[in-house]
Order: C-alpha cells, then structure tokens, then sequence
C-alpha cells in the first residue's frame, strides 16, 4: 500500500503544528468560537450531541497493522473504547476532548494518518472498492487511481471551498461495490475496444434530501488525463454551483438544473481548455505510486481447497468469504454486524486483534468498507480455518454479509446532532427479529438514516429506513427497492411511517411477502422489481 | 420553562445551566426565564461553555426534564450506551428518554 514520501509527511506535520497553535489560541480566547469553528472542521473535528467527535481520513478504506493498532490504541487512550467505521469508509471517534485533539492527530501522523478534508465544502476522502487488489474481475488495481485523486485533491487551492461537500469513488469492475453512482464523481476504469486505459465519469450523483442517480458524462477519458477531466468538472460546479442556499448547493442540482448535455458541454469546454495547461500530473508519479500497490508476494501453488466439515465455519465461507484473482488465496469479510449489536462499531480490542490477524494472515492489509465491515484481502484458503477461530472468538466471526443483518446504520439520534431519530436501536432490534430467518431470506440489504442527510445510504436500500421527527416523536418511513451498484436504483417510500416496534414488524412483512412470491432464486430485489409495490402495500397497509 | 445547555469548551461535555454555573446533570437546570440569550453571551464570552442554546423544559419530581427527545439523549448519553451514560447502573435510565 501506499506510504508516505517526504513532502506527504512534512504536510501532514505541518498540519498537526498549525493545528496545536489553533487550539491553544482557542482555549486562550484569541480565537471566538466562530473563528475556530472552521478550523476544527477542516481537521474533522465536529462538536457533536455529547461532545467532540473526530472523523479520521482512511484513504480508499485501506489500512496496514500500524494503522488499525493505532486505531485502536487511541480509542482507549483518548476515547471511551471504541470506534464506529462509517460509511465513507472513515473511523469516527464520539468522545474526544479539544484540548487533546492535537496529540490525537500526532499520534495518527505518526502512522501516516490524518483527518484532513472529512469535514467542510471540500474533496472528501475518495472511496474505492473494499476488494481492490483481490478481486477476480477488476481490470486494474482502482488504488493507485485514488491515490492519485488524493493527492491532487489534499489542500487544493481552488476547491477548498466549494458550494458544498463533494465525494468521489473510484472503482475497477463491472460489479460496482462501492455505490460510485450515488457521488458528486464516479470514476470506472475501463478499458475500449483497443485495450487503452480510461475513466468513465458518473457526475452528479448523490443522497440526501434530494436523491440522483449520476448519469455518464464521459464514458472513456483517457487515463493519461483523468485529473484533468476531474478538474473541468470541479471548475464548472465551483463557478456555477448554488452558493445561497445550501440545500441545493451539491453538484447533482447544478447537473440537474443545468442539464446533462448543457452541464457536459461546459466541462468539455472546460477539459479542452485545460489541456493546454498541462496540469495533468506526471505520468512518472502514477507509475511510482502504482509500484506501492504491487501484489503481494503471495505463495504460487497454495492448496486451493478447504476443509469445510464444520458447519459454522462452512456457513461463513459461504456468506462473508469472496474468490480471489490469485488461486490459493481469498477475501474475507469481517462482520462489524453481530446480532443485536451496533452496526459499525469496534472495541480497541477487536480492532487490534483485526490488525494483528491483517499481519499474520493477510500480508499486513485491512480495509474499511462502505457497508462499515472491515476487509482482509489476501488470505491463504489453508489459514481460513484458524482465521476465522480468532475471529469467532472475539464476536467477529458473524455469518451475515449481505444479508439483514448486515445493515448499514447511521450513528442517529444517539450521538449525532443532525438527526432526527435514533436508527441503532431500530438496527438493532431487526438484527434480533430477523437473525434466525435471514439465511432463508438471502441477500438483503437494509439500511437506515437518521434523518434526510441519508449517512445510513437508506435511499439505496433494498429496504431503506427513514427516521423522521413527526411532533417530537420519533416515525419511521419504509422505502424499497433502492440498489447501489451497476443497477442502481432509488427506494420508493410505502406510504405512512411507523413507531419504532411497528417499522421492525414492516420490515418482517416485507420480507414474508418476498418469500411468498419468490421465484427460483430471485434475490428480494429481483422479486420486488418483479412483482412491484403493490403486494407489499396490501400486506403493511392492508 | 427555559433552560440552557452547551457544551464545556475544553472537553465538549455536555452541560446545563444551573443558576451560577454548568452542571453536568439537567436535573439540576434552573429555570433561565427571559435572561437565556444574556446568560449565553456572558458565559459564551468567558468560555465556560460553547455552543449554548435555550431549550423548552418540563418541571419533573426530581428536577427538570427537556421537552424533546434530542436533549433528553443528550442529557444522558446514547440510549444504546448505558454504560456511557450518567447513570450507567440504572438499566432503566433510558427509560426516561422515551
């Protein structure tokens, strides 16, 4: 994986100093909290509902051992025991003292970590496929792509303050595992027809209130000129992009309000212009960060074959393991999903154990996924078993990836201060409900929001759960149908929302009239989109 | 009634107004009145506390109870952690959110 040259270093330390002196300015009184205020957030450093809470940059969800150790060591060192991995595939810390903040960063600068760019109107952490560098059918590692995005988006002058947050994925497959078509930029690597490299580029996707399904603008963009293209984009919505209201502020309103084919003709302009500017960096840097994501030295003829006599282990394969390019080897997921438990969270202790397992069993790789599960990518098919007696062992062995139980969850109305509702404890009570029946059930993917903002991503649910505040009392809307991936789709709401009991008996009934109507082996999706809405209103509505 | 809540500066705890101070627990909120926006600026200043804000209050047996959910989580901590609540050997502190 990448690692960090002399001049990443120097600005991350940079930071941390500028950092040290903002905070010791605040608590003096030189700076008034408006002052601070965008300082803080430019170092991912929120005031939440019961306090600070600090959003750490994991760049496309990667991580070594170093780095998920320090993870963990700093959660009990400066927070209360554990993290949340969200949904950008960052960690967020929910208990942070300010006057610690700064030897938090040091500590993450330390290992090449930062928290740079999770907060405020600019290029966010660029995300990627969880299974980059392992899957069988990606045509190129989409990383070293990403670091390029990072490198070129870290402090750039002109898109520091743009209209509003931007988020941009960058995968390398068919099978799209990182929801690319719901960012502001999606890039596909492609190859055409005479096997030369390119991007095709998604723009104007997103959540939120208003939710957009980003249409192709480009569907080949040479590769030798993809940071150029991405600036021509960035330059139209930094110029047009709505500045008075922030609502409609993202790039998929200006896409929108624009039109595909207007908003395409500018960047286009744009993109012509700004190939005479040379600003593309140069190709010899693409090719020095490639060789950090060079495959690892994995063992030629590793035995191909499991033993799978126990059951569980068996059931876990099956559910929560993926195939591997290289034979021998396979990617497992890790289930941050326990039953009843509180998606997206880790101890200190589970996350050093993941860390020393990533060192032991998976060439010193992690990775964060958008689904809050944490990925080792390179494990030896003969190591699986003991692999996964570890992970059993520390309530990390859950068999559930894909299914019900595995849902996305929003912090909520527990800790954060956007939201309207609590959307763990709902997360939690399906958990329960739904966990002896969600083999039977199959692929499921539930998510939840708190509020509008849709952190939880419940627009793309195959069932999708909406908190609301309806008069001071928490009301949840049921959406199905929504889809992140090559098909992506967006929920259609059922009608009225439930209390917190009723919406996890929605979720039931909905998931026994999939069963009702089922077809050989359609998915909930596959039937839903078959048979439509209707059976579902008959049965929640009667 | 009116109460206040913000958070402490230094460590973002959350906190409540309680007449000549900030209290960690709501129970002990005064009763602010018309004086919420005055006290705010005062202590806002003086960086005793960040982000204040006035909130509708419910007078309760032992004290006051914030009118709407969100600052009844905040007053004591997630639901889904009790243990990392205020009241953490009370396994129906939350209870009194709902």
């Amino acid at each position: 994986m990448y690692q960090y040259d002399q001049y990443d270093q120097a600005l991350v330390d940079a930071r941390v100093a500028d950092f040290r002196d903002q905070v010791r300015r605040r608590l003096d009184g030189s700076l008034s909290e408006e002052q601070f205020r965008p300082l803080r957030l430019t170092n991912g450093l929120y005031l939440q509902l019961h306090a600070y809470m600090l959003r750490v940059a994991i760049p496309y969800g990667t991580l070594n051992s170093a780095q998920m150790r320090m993870l963990g060591d700093i959660a009990d060192k400066y927070d209360r025991g554990y993290g949340h991995f969200t949904t950008r595939q960052n960690i967020q810390y929910n208990w942070i003292k300010l006057e610690e903040a700064p030897d938090i960063l040091a500590d993450l600068a330390s290992v090449e970590m930062h928290a740079i760019q999770t907060s405020g109107n600019c290029i966010r952490n660029t995300t990627s496929d969880q299974y980059a560098g392992a899957a069988a059918d990606e045509i190129v590692d989409p990383r070293p792509y990403a670091e390029l995005i990072r490198q070129w988006s870290t402090f750039h002058p002109e898109f520091n303050y743009l209209p509003r947050k931007f988020k941009m994925a960058v995968i390398a497959s068919d099978t799209d595992r990182a929801a690319m078509r719901l960012h502001d930029i999606g890039i596909q690597i492609v190859r055409n027809a005479a096997g030369e490299l390119g991007a095709a580029f998604f723009v104007g996707g997103g959540m939120g209130r208003t939710p957009m399904i980003a249409p192709c603008l480009n569907g080949f963009v040479p590769i030798s000129q993809m940071i150029t293209y991405a600036e021509a984009c960035l330059r139209v919505y930094n110029q047009h992009g709505r500045r008075d209201n922030k609502y409609k502020a993202r790039i998929k309103i200006l896409v929108h309000e624009l039109g595909k084919e207007e908003y395409t003709r500018q960047v286009e302009a744009e993109f012509a212009h700004l190939l005479t500017q040379n600003i593309e960096p140069p190709a010899a840097e693409l090719e020095r960060i490639k060789t950090f994501f060079a495959d690892p030295a994995f063992e030629a003829g590793a035995p191909d074959t499991l033993d799978r006599s126990n059951p569980a282990f068996a059931a876990w394969v099956d559910t929560n393991c993926l195939a591997h390019k290289q034979a021998g080897y396979i990617a497992v997921t890790i289930s941050l999903k326990p039953v009843g438990g509180i998606p997206g969270d880790a101890t200190s202790d589970q996350i050093r154990l993941m860390a020393d397992l990533a060192k032991a069993y998976s060439f010193d790789e992690l990775r964060v996924t958008h689904a809050q599960n944490i990925v080792l990518p390179h494990v030896k098919k003969a190591d699986l078993f003991t692999l996964w007696q570890h992970l059993d062992a520390a309530g990390l062995g859950t068999a559930n990836l894909d299914h019900i139980g595995d849902m996305i969850a929003c912090p909520g109305l527990d800790y954060c201060s956007l939201a309207n509702a609590r959307s763990i404890p709902v997360a939690q009570k399906i958990s329960e409900r739904m966990a002896a029946k969600q083999h039977e059930i199959g692929e499921l993917k539930l998510k939840i929001s708190g509020c509008i903002n849709a952190c939880g991503h419940h627009h793309a649910g195959h069932i999708g759960i909406l908190g609301v505040d309806r008069k001071g009392v928490e009301n949840y809307q049921l959406s199905l149908g929504g889809c992140e991936g090559a098909d992506t789709s967006l929920g259609t709401i059922t009608g009225p929302g439930f209390d917190e009991d009723g919406i996890v008996n929605a979720v039931e009934t909905a998931t026994q009239v999939y069963l009702d109507h089922k077809q050989g082996g359609e998915r909930f999706l596959d039937t839903y989109r078959r048979i439509g809405m209707a059976p579902f209103k008959e049965a929640l509505y009667g | 009634m009116k109460i206040l809540t913000g958070n402490d500066l230094k460590s973002g705890a959350v906190t409540w107004w309680d007449g000549s101070g900030w209290s960690l627990h709501v129970e002990q909120a005064a009763d602010v009145g018309d004086q919420g926006e005055a006290i705010i600026a005062t202590e806002q200043a003086a960086r005793r506390v960040v982000s204040a804000y006035i909130i509708d209050g419910e007078p309760g047996a032992n004290g006051p109870r914030p009118a709407h959910i969100k600052d009844r989580i905040r007053a004591l901590g997630p639901t889904v952690r009790l243990d990392l609540s205020l009241k953490p050997a009370d396994a129906n502190a939350g209870n009194w959110v709902i």
